[in-house]
């Protein structure tokens, strides 16, 4: 989407890692990856989890991606980056498993489902696949720590409101009645769509600055 | 498991557990492609065909890894099966249909990375269905995912005559939409059981 004035000026190591982070947020900016944001932000932990995973697996496809851009053949290129996405992410269902079985039960088959997150595959298709190692790992980890964020702000939200709980520490006094919809899955389309307000304001209000400014 | 009786996946599948608004699978497309109630009832019929064709596929080839005892291998060969699945429904689809082709654009062959296809394979094997169950658990699946499509296309459809703050226009409205369509298909729990 954005790629384009991108392309117009090469962006600097620092651009390509603080992209990801605010302007291309993939959850916020691209609408991207959606099934995982939704479904696994109920707690922080799990939202924490989630994030650090989905960093891992976008990481290591990076490497592997632009390692092998060049002896890839262009016709199977997204079965081969499929390929090489599901096997980090057997890796990583199996750690998680082998560090704390609860956690792993709780993401349960959303885990697995890293697979078919469409940031990793845009990522590996619109970037890594062009790009060198360093520039793709920069990349990744700034998509994986924009979308590791992304998702902790409807897991903070989700978890205060709905149980009045932070990661498992209670944070309201008894006194506050838990909005149960929001640990529910409509909570999660709530939640999400209003911080996509939020951010349509915040461009929306840059936008009108510029205009006076020019 | 196996006393569940077939009407019961299927409502399960459909309505209470609906794949998009209560297991959040396949919300790319469910946002993507539902502008248009025409697209989007074609997108429905694309999935659900898939998710028939995957299903079967699946099957065979969880039942294969148990043999093999290969369960690692479990999440790679679905996704190889479901992406060649994919594979051969585009190129049926170019072949008999192009304008529906021209439609569905890039969210063809995305179908490959809808969750709401992986999802279904995993959660027939962690059920342990068997084939015929399988088959129905996958057609329901997709006929609650062509059903949560379609309403929110029409609802779209309406909304672009509504007036409304361009604060509001685009993904978070239909987010919002998504929500109430969710707590409302939660008035299902406790059918058919």
């Amino acid at each position: 989407m954005t790629n384009d004035n991108l392309l117009k000026t090469p962006p600097t190591d620092m651009d390509t890692f603080l992209k990801g982070l605010w302007r291309e947020n993939p959850v916020f900016v691209q609408v991207l990856g959606m099934c995982p944001v939704l479904a696994v932000t109920n707690t922080v932990v799990n939202s924490v989890v989630m994030g650090l995973a989905t960093t891992f697996v976008l990481f290591t496809s990076a490497v592997f991606v632009s390692t092998f851009r060049k002896v890839i053949p262009k016709q199977v290129r997204i079965a081969s980056y499929i390929l090489i996405i599901a096997t980090f992410v057997t890796v990583a269902d199996y750690v998680i498993q082998a560090v704390s079985l609860e956690v792993h039960r709780s993401l349960g088959a959303y885990l697995s489902l890293i697979v078919v997150n469409c940031v990793i595959l845009g990522r590996a298709e619109a970037f890594s696949s062009k790009n060198t190692i360093g520039k793709s790992v920069l990349d990744a980890l700034g998509m994986g720590v924009g979308f590791t964020f992304a998702l902790l702000c409807l897991g903070v939200v989700r978890e205060v409101l709905g149980n009045g709980t932070f990661a498992g520490i209670q944070v309201l006094s008894d006194s506050f009645e838990p909005w149960i919809v929001m640990i529910l899955p409509a909570g999660a389309f709530f939640v999400l769509g209003g911080w996509l307000f939020l951010f349509n304001w915040l461009s929306e209000r840059k936008k009108q600055r510029q205009a006076v400014l020019a | 498991m196996k006393t569940e009786s077939l009407s019961y996946i299927f409502i399960n599948a459909a309505l209470i557990n609906n794949f998009v608004l209560a297991a959040f699978l396949g919300i790319c497309p469910f946002i993507g492609v539902s502008k248009k109630l025409d697209t989007a009832a074609r997108m429905g019929g694309a999935v659900t065909f898939v998710m028939l064709v995957s299903s079967v596929c699946a099957y065979g080839v969880h039942a294969a890894l148990v043999a093999l005892d290969a369960p690692y291998l479990q999440l790679i060969s679905f996704i190889v099966i479901i992406a060649s699945a994919v594979q051969l429904v585009e190129m049926f689809i170019k072949k008999f249909s192009p304008a529906l082709f021209q439609a569905l654009g890039i969210y063809l062959p995305l179908i490959t990375t809808n969750c709401a296809i992986l999802g279904l394979a995993l959660f027939q094997t962690a059920k342990q269905y068997d084939f015929i169950q399988s088959l129905v658990y996958a057609f329901g699946a997709g006929a609650g995912f062509a059903l949560a499509i379609v309403i929110m296309s029409g609802l779209r459809e309406e909304l672009d005559l509504a007036d409304m703050p361009n604060l509001v226009k685009g993904t978070a409205i239909v987010l919002m939409i998504a929500g109430i369509l969710s707590i409302s298909f939660m008035g299902f729990a406790g059918l058919g059981s």
